[in-house]
């Protein structure tokens, strides 16, 4: 391993070591005025985190195949949750088993395989296709368009968005300043992606915790302030300016990982209070208290399946434009 | 390949496709002579609940099922004879003789636990049936069998009646309090109560 992803290995375990340390010892005082059920949220955070970091660590050591299939049994579990609180008819039934059967892991062969070309449209325009034709199929016309949306919804956030984030592993990344090819970029990448999601979630929710609460939109998330947005927003995209090094930006333009880490903020915002939405409608707290004993993995990626679409497209737009410029210049 | 392990794989199998997280309330798992009671939605009850147990159990634990569907084609055969180890019971010709009651008290002696569904068949809607009288005669000759009351939910949306292919989802199984047939009970007080116990686990969720 390069140089590079070692350090930013490093970094991430020093920030999580650091992290159990100070939920450890505010544990031990109770007296330190600590609201007890933040703590424990931020507890259950942590242990989520070196979750998360122990498999992404594991599923690269590995290699790139892993990876891929690693976030395809994500998408699996959390295309699960979503149609388990999303009430489908019994004429959906083949419709559902062509989505969790046969879409989902065709997406995931296509991204292993680099096909950008179809991977990219084959759910949201075959797929898209094919949902509402065999449901129309199956003969039950009751509230059509509604169930279709909803299968379509799933298989687009669940699957297609989340899909994007080892698709990082495939692109092609400019060269190392001394001219040899950055063997390592993919992985720095996904990881630097997935670790400017999590803080940006959860400096969010901190920032969200000081008294003047300007609430966004209290009917669907009052906990969601402008605070939060704003401030998570600031934080991380100074955090994403220091971590320049990391990125495949890292030809001194530090100011595009701090642009990239402000649209991933934004995009997780937008994933956190559109989930929000889904759950409010179906009268859930949680995707996870939904079905005791499971973690809720959909509470977990909302974020990450927002984000990384968007943060794909735009590095392969960088991508592309830093490629041109060479060209002529 | 050796029989234990395929039931460990089938067990684990089935856990994965029926994504079901497993609830003991106010019980536990034992290795006692019971009967597990639950209400019927799909063809994968039986399998699922028998996957739901801790291995020691589940080696004591033998489905009741249907014998026109189960011991159709060498596939349902062979689960059903060798894996699960199933009571097969014929729904078309009951002989007065051969009762499926007393057939189920020969096959289990001493050792072995029960998986029943006492609606008969499978319900269409998310209400529990009511309960045929089979569960009765049964207690009524084994009073000292234990009675688990068991709540499947979920399951219908997962295999539904008719369909062949399941899609993963998930659900969940509550293993509720045990109870016994009370001396002297009447048949219908006895089959409400039970029925009430495999409901009371539904509300639960």
């Amino acid at each position: 391993m390069d140089p590079r992803t070692l350090w930013l290995i490093g970094t991430v375990l020093m920030l999580l070591a650091s992290a159990s340390v100070v939920v450890r010892i505010l544990k031990r005082r109770p007296e330190s005025g600590i609201d007890a059920a933040i703590l424990e949220t931020f507890h259950l955070r942590v242990r989520a985190w070196w979750i998360l970091f122990t498999i992404l660590a594991a599923a690269f050591l590995l290699g790139h195949v892993a990876t891929v299939v690693l976030f395809g049994l994500i998408s699996f579990w959390a295309l699960r949750e979503f149609i388990t609180v999303t009430p489908t008819r019994p004429g959906d039934h083949y419709t559902l088993f062509w989505v969790s059967c046969v879409f989902t892991p065709l997406q995931f062969v296509l991204v292993g395989m680099g096909y950008y070309g179809l991977y990219s449209i084959v759910i949201p325009v075959y797929a898209f296709l094919f949902i509402p034709a065999r449901i129309a199929l199956a003969g039950d016309y009751k509230r059509f368009l509604e169930r279709a949306a909803k299968i379509q919804s799933g298989l687009l956030i669940c699957v297609y968005c989340l899909s994007y984030a080892p698709a990082l592993l495939m692109l092609t990344l400019p060269p190392l300043d001394n001219g040899d090819p950055d063997t390592g970029g993919g992985v720095r990448l996904l990881f630097f992606f997935v670790l400017i999601v999590q803080l940006s979630d959860a400096l969010q929710y901190a920032w969200s915790q000081i008294p003047r609460r300007h609430v966004i939109v209290p009917t669907i998330n009052p906990t969601r302030t402008w605070e939060g947005l704003l401030g998570g927003t600031a934080s991380v995209t100074l955090i994403g300016a220091v971590l320049w090094w990391a990125t495949p930006f890292h030809g001194g333009s530090w100011w595009m990982a701090a642009l990239m880490s402000a649209v991933i903020s934004l995009m997780g915002f937008a994933g956190g209070i559109t989930m929000s939405a889904i759950k409010r409608d179906r009268g859930v707290k949680d995707y996870g208290t939904l079905v005791e004993g499971h973690g809720g993995v959909l509470d977990r990626i909302d974020s990450i399946c927002f984000a990384a679409p968007v943060f794909f497209h735009c590095t392969r737009w960088w991508l592309v434009l830093n490629h041109f410029m060479d060209r002529i210049s | 390949m050796d029989t234990n392990l395929t039931r460990n794989l089938l067990a684990l199998l089935a856990r994965f496709v029926s994504g079901a997280s497993v609830r003991w309330i106010d019980s536990q798992p034992d290795t006692c002579q019971r009967v597990y009671f639950a209400n019927h939605t799909s063809h994968l009850d039986a399998i699922v609940i028998w996957s739901s147990l801790p291995q020691a159990v589940r080696m004591l634990t033998r489905p009741v099922a249907a014998k026109d569907y189960w011991s159709k084609g060498p596939v349902r055969r062979y689960l059903a004879n060798q894996l699960f180890n199933a009571i097969l019971i014929d729904r078309e010709e009951i002989k007065v003789h051969q009762s499926p009651v007393d057939l189920m008290i020969r096959e289990i002696g001493h050792t072995y636990s029960l998986i029943v569904f006492p609606e008969g068949g499978r319900s269409e809607g998310r209400e529990v049936g009511e309960f045929k009288s089979g569960l009765y005669y049964l207690c009524k000759k084994r009073p000292d069998l234990e009675l688990i009351p068991v709540h499947l939910d979920n399951m219908n949306r997962i295999l539904p009646r008719g369909e062949v292919l399941p899609v993963p989802m998930l659900s969940c199984i509550s293993f509720g309090p045990p109870m016994w047939l009370e001396a002297g009970e009447m048949k219908t007080d006895f089959l409400a109560r039970a029925r009430d116990a495999v409901r009371r686990l539904k509300e639960l969720e």
